[in-house]
């Protein structure tokens, strides 16, 4: 047996190697690839929550990377914040894999084998950057998921070829930005370590390189999460892509960036360096406005119904980033709960999404019409899901907003109050026009595409997963508060 | 004095004109070989940089750890040598960097072989018809 105390490496090395393996695997049989990809992301997941478990029960872990000790080597640090991030990614990627089977075997059979090589190496890259506690070693895994991001959105064909290559170019400049930062820190600390930086910065807080070094950082993060104005590349990117790719990277690439951001702000930076020395606090709350209120007016501006969940998650990216600046204690526990819960919602109608477009052929609006009587479990849980981004107690999307609005409160921040309000309304409004699209408008003939498909209840590797999901959102919203006791709040930097 | 501070930190200005070309061809050019090239650019910019700030000029020795020759014990002096980490550091940054190349041609082929041009307008073109 592998003792517990290398648990961290496993959760990053056995999806790696399993990546190039059922690249092979492929090679003998592609159907074998898809229970090999199940097999490894399980295996992460497994190791992730042992270890988050280890961190709940005796605190922070330090894992040194082939036995180097920092600042030499590369270390693992897993605190409460990222076991949390580290068990969603995990959990979230199994959950996208188990459903991809159908879409996969539809969109490209010939090329599963690649297919899974990617998402799992992309996940890889997720769960390095989550867990590494060096700021170089970020920035390469950063740039690992966002290439295997870049093909496997590219796999879409068409128009998705050309949102991948925007992606890319705006991609490129965002992990750049991060790569200029990491320099300017290392230029006048002459450390990488993520907690030597954290030591060694505070004597160097009124040096103009670490101001610059912390805009270009914070700038790289905020093009990754596509944080309004940045967020261009995403609607074309993310509804093209091929729903089994959508499925994984929605949720998880721009919750994982913010993420990031946390992590940066608080691990390198400090509390005091980021809410007091640097004078952008009010500016990036009314930024972070901007995003919730100009995503849901995009939102509700589409026809495309997947199209309109991506707009969602840039005014989503705009509650976590607000909730961060907010500096209260509310708003931080808030943004980290919402990483957490906006993964499982986003998952949730992503993998509805995945159904609709598996039986549709489509995902605009008109491909709903009818849906509820002909697969009326799928709906129900598709509305669970919903329900959660309306914010509607029990489920969890209620709880995070919640806390986000206490913390807009705590700091007077009216304008982010109103906004979350607002975005509550239009979400609302959004989901009640999607249910009386699928339930009252008549169903039409599915036209194109040669012969009719039987629309009926999806099939159960797809079905299964997005109950699951749904479930878990309740689960989830009932057990918020001993999440937020058992990791958020020692997340939550001290003395602010 | 101001010119003299503006040649003693040439290695900045070089990246930063580099970067800005890059950054320039990246976001102004319609053509998506001409976006590649650009995003090229702006990457080996952040190369220089960080390759120019390991440089170190006059009386630099090679860094290997000196013990043993006049019965000395002590480990590196990093002052005295080119400090090699920014190099070894790019080099992953590199391969990253021909990485990113070849899946952007790789992509940028696929969309001419589907809508047979390479500029942008004329893809956007094609795409609404």
């Amino acid at each position: 047996m592998i003792a517990p105390e290398q648990y961290p490496v496993l959760i990053v090395t056995v999806p790696l190697l399993s990546a190039f393996l059922i690249n092979l695997i492929g090679m003998v049989d592609k159907r074998l690839c898809y229970p090999a990809s199940l097999l490894a992301l399980g295996a992460s997941l497994a190791a992730a929550l042992a270890v988050a478990a280890r961190v709940a029960a005796t605190g922070t872990i330090h894992y040194h990377v082939g036995n180097w000790p920092p600042p030499f080597g590369i270390e693992y640090v897993i605190d409460h914040l990222n076991a949390l991030v580290l068990v969603v990614v995990a959990g979230v990627a199994l959950v996208a894999a188990i459903a991809s089977k159908r879409s996969v075997e539809q969109d490209f059979p010939d090329k599963r084998a690649q297919f899974y090589t990617l998402f799992v190496l992309l996940t890889t890259g997720l769960l390095g950057m989550t867990i590494t506690g060096d700021a170089f070693n970020l920035y390469v895994l950063m740039e690992i998921s966002a290439l295997t991001n870049y093909s496997l959105i590219a796999m879409g064909g068409n128009r998705a070829l050309v949102g991948g290559f925007n992606y890319i170019i705006i991609g490129t400049i965002g992990a750049c930005f991060y790569l200029l930062g990491v320099g300017h820190l290392y230029i006048m600390t002459g450390s990488l370590n993520m907690a030597d930086l954290l030591q060694l910065l505070p004597a160097l807080f009124h040096t103009k390189a670490v101001l610059v070094g912390a805009i270009l950082m914070l700038l790289g993060a905020w093009i990754k999460m596509a944080f309004f104005p940045l967020h261009g590349w995403l609607p074309n990117a993310y509804t093209y892509a091929p729903s089994a790719t959508s499925t994984l990277v929605a949720p998880l690439m721009t919750k994982v960036s913010v993420y990031i951001m946390i992590r940066v702000l608080f691990s390198v930076f400090g509390a005091y360096y980021v809410f007091t020395v640097l004078p952008v606090k009010g500016l990036v709350v009314w930024l972070a406005v901007a995003a919730i209120v100009g995503g849901s007016i995009f939102a509700l501006a589409q026809q495309d119904f997947k199209r309109m969940l991506t707009y969602l998650i840039v005014a989503e990216v705009g509650y976590m980033v607000g909730g961060v600046w907010l500096a209260n204690q509310w708003g931080i526990t808030g943004a980290i709960l919402h990483i957490v819960n906006d993964a499982v919602m986003t998952l949730c109608l992503f993998l509805f999404c995945g159904i609709v477009v598996h039986k549709t052929r489509g995902h605009r609006l008109e491909n709903l019409r009818g849906l509820f009587r002909r697969m009326p479990v799928t709906m129900a849980a598709f509305a669970v899901g919903a329900l959660s981004m309306i914010g509607v107690p029990p489920t969890a999307g209620f709880f995070s907003k919640w806390y986000l609005i206490l913390g807009g409160i705590d700091a007077h921040q009216w304008g982010f109050v109103a906004a979350l309000l607002f975005s509550s309304l239009v979400n609302a409004v959004l989901f009640f026009r999607v249910f009386e699209i699928a339930y009252f408008e008549p169903a039409e003939e599915v036209h194109g595409h040669g012969a009719a498909v039987a629309i009926d209840e999806a099939p159960l590797s797809m079905l299964l997963p997005l109950v699951a999901v749904a479930i878990g959102l309740i689960v989830l919203g009932l057990y918020s508060t001993s999440l937020v006791s058992t990791f958020i709040q020692y997340a939550v930097p001290a003395g602010i | 004095m101001a010119m003299a501070e503006i040649f003693a930190k040439y290695n900045y200005w070089i990246y930063i004109t580099l970067m800005m070309i890059g950054l320039y061809a990246m976001i102004a050019k319609g053509n998506l070989a001409k976006k590649i090239i650009g995003m090229s650019i702006f990457q080996t910019a952040i190369i220089v940089f960080y390759v120019s700030i390991g440089a170190k000029k006059g009386g630099a020795t090679i860094p290997i750890i000196a013990h043993g020759h006049e019965g000395a014990e002590h480990v590196v002096r990093a002052i005295d040598y080119v400090n090699p980490l920014p190099h070894v550091l790019m080099l992953t940054a590199i391969v990253v960097g021909v990485a990113t190349l070849g899946v952007a041609l790789a992509i940028a082929m696929s969309i001419y072989e589907r809508y047979g041009s390479m500029e942008e307008e004329e893809i956007l073109e094609r795409i609404r018809e």
